[in-house]
């Protein structure tokens, strides 16, 4: 029996069995159905004003720039919260007293980040679809462009969630974080499109994954001639690829080896230090 | 927990067996503090080892260092015939690790993560050892069958200890760390943990345990390595070091009525002549001779009172 692609299967029960766990603790659950509720009723209302220059729903092109909002979100801030987390409490230091227990870890984690998107991308799009029109979806084409930019958009953003994770040793500051996400999510054209912002401004959000995979999400879910009030007037798929390929190649760099880094210095009485900071907190 | 008998008495082992530890003049520094200055010792299958020492000794960093978690200064460290700082998975597989759980896997039920973590041990069985341990079996020898399905986050302290150690134990290892295994134990929790450690050594697991008590190392090692001052400064069973350290011995009689009381070195000969001289006017006497705990309570006072040194020089006359 070849012992990496065994725990590699390990790996993947283990993500199974997390992602099926998500389903009976009412933490996870609220994380899954509060956003969705906020962005069901944010569509709602954006579902009669019109995309500028066209008489087409902001709502319906709301929904896919959320998805691939989602997509970097899960990819990016559920791992490195729980990378941060579990760190903390000794999850990662069990993966590491056993056998390719690192190389289980991750898998189960990839597994799980995957999963839980797959998870509230369903629950935000099955009531849209109902609720909101002209959604190109009756085509193989359109899901085949929603699974391949989603699979791109993640390959591209775990890698950095993985960094962010293993930087912050105090889960409590990986908040931080947030902050320029969300105002990376401001400049992105996720709520409205950006053509009409200064150049410079266009130019930074086209730096990030966030930008790249909301055009993407419309470019599998909406009719083809609503590329025209993007920037250059097309999907540019060619150009999204470019983008996300880059920080898919800078983060397989060095993500392996700040995670190793970081799985190193793991040792027992390095847990026991965090847990007596996090109790301190607590009373 | 199933009580087991006393462990019988395992059979002496010849020096040439092979040693499953071997620490040569292992040194650890932390900046500019040196908190290993030299420890020597070893550990032949099956021993069970107390690494005992008052609290900041550095007990927990040589067992990290054994675990391969931590790098060393120093020194040559040998664990089962590998240098652990470059082991490798396979190597992982024959050593088990107790660590103290805290929040983790919280909504993993018992027999879920062990059935899981036993998972990863599957392609590691030898032609001795079968792994990992059948997840039922392991439940039960640490007496948790009756909270195998509930979620790790409701069981009660002891539980979780319980399942630290079935976790430790799940890959059947040849080396079992213990790193102050039974901080916080009530005392009935500690007595089904020392059951399950005979049941350990009888399946000639050999473990290495630290701890701060002398009781719970004399209950449970076949050896005791006290560590203080960056090395080991006494090392043997505890009969041994009861005879090694403890050299006063207090003497009591009543000659007509009269109370007396007097420490010496030499009890034999103090008595002897103390019956040439009063012969049958003698009468109540009692003989001790000071605990090995006498010593070792004092070095402890010593260290916790920053006394590091000194504590090391009286501990280690003493011992001479």
């Amino acid at each position: 029996m070849n012992t990496m692609t065994h725990a590699l299967r390990v790996g993947l029960r283990r993500g199974g069995l997390e992602v099926r766990h998500t389903f009976t603790n009412s933490q996870d659950l609220w994380n899954y159905l509060f956003p969705t509720l906020i962005f069901l009723v944010v569509m709602f209302f954006m579902r009669d004003a019109a995309v500028p220059g066209t008489d087409f729903s902001l709502g319906t092109r709301t929904l896919p720039s959320l998805i691939g909002m989602n997509v970097v979100f899960s990819g990016m801030v559920t791992l490195m919260m729980s990378l941060a987390l579990e760190r903390e409490d000794g999850t990662l230091l069990r993966a590491k007293a056993v056998p390719n227990g690192m190389l289980g870890y991750l898998v189960g984690k990839i597994v799980l980040v995957a999963g839980m998107m797959l998870v509230s991308v369903a629950i935000v799009m099955i009531p849209s679809v109902f609720m909101l029109d002209g959604l190109a979806l009756d085509s193989v084409t359109a899901w085949l462009t929603l699974v391949w930019v989603m699979v791109l958009g993640l390959v591209a953003t775990l890698p950095l969630g993985a960094v962010f994770g293993s930087l912050f040793t105090n889960p409590r500051n990986a908040g931080v974080i947030m902050l320029p996400v969300m105002g990376l999510v401001a400049i992105s054209g996720i709520f409205y499109p950006i053509s009409s912002f200064p150049d410079w401004l266009q130019g930074v959000a086209q730096v990030f994954p966030v930008y790249w995979l909301g055009l993407g999400m419309r470019s599998a879910m909406l009719p083809a001639d609503l590329a025209a009030v993007e920037i250059g007037e097309s999907w540019r798929h060619l150009e999204m690829v470019g983008v996300l390929g880059a920080w898919t190649v800078v983060g397989f760099v060095v993500a392996p080896w700040v995670l190793r880094r970081m799985a190193r210095k793991e040792s027992g009485s390095n847990v026991a230090q965090r847990r007596e900071r996090a109790m301190q907190r607590v009373t | 927990m199933a009580v087991v008998d006393e462990a019988p008495a395992r059979d002496v082992r010849r020096p040439e067996d092979d040693l499953v530890l071997d620490v040569r003049d292992l040194r650890m520094r932390y900046g500019t503090t040196d908190v290993l200055t030299g420890v020597n010792f070893t550990a032949r299958p099956g021993e069970v080892v107390a690494l005992l020492g008052p609290n900041g000794a550095g007990k927990t960093t040589t067992i990290e260092i054994l675990e391969g978690f931590r790098m060393r200064s120093a020194g040559e460290v040998t664990v089962l015939a590998t240098d652990p700082a470059h082991g490798n998975e396979n190597w992982r597989a024959r050593l088990g690790v107790v660590l103290q759980s805290w929040r983790d896997h919280g909504p993993w039920k018992v027999r879920e993560l062990l059935a899981h973590l036993g998972d990863y041990y599957l392609p590691y069985s030898s032609g001795r050892i079968t792994r990992p341990w059948p997840v039922d079996e392991l439940i039960e020898v640490v007496g948790l069958t009756e909270h195998a399905d509930k979620k790790i986050m409701k069981l009660s302290g002891g539980q979780r200890r319980r399942l630290d150690v079935a976790i430790g134990i799940v890959g059947r290892p040849e080396l079992l760390f213990l790193d102050e295994p039974t901080a916080g134990f009530d005392p009935e929790a500690r007595r089904e943990f020392h059951d399950l450690v005979h049941r350990l050594a009888d399946e000639q697991t050999t473990i290495l345990l630290t701890t701060h008590d002398l009781d719970e190392a004399e209950k449970l090692a076949d050896r005791i390595l006290i560590l203080a001052g960056g090395r080991i400064i006494a090392n043997g069973s505890a009969d041994e070091l009861a005879r090694q350290l403890a050299t006063e011995t207090e003497i009591r009689w009543t000659v007509d009525g009269q109370r007396f009381v007097h420490s010496t070195v030499d009890a034999t000969g103090y008595v002897r002549e103390l019956f040439r001289k009063h012969d049958e006017r003698v009468a109540d006497l009692e003989v001790r001779r000071g605990s090995l705990e006498d010593v070792y309570m004092t070095l402890v006072r010593q260290f916790e009172a920053g006394e590091h040194d000194a504590a090391v020089r009286d501990f280690t006359e003493v011992a001479r």
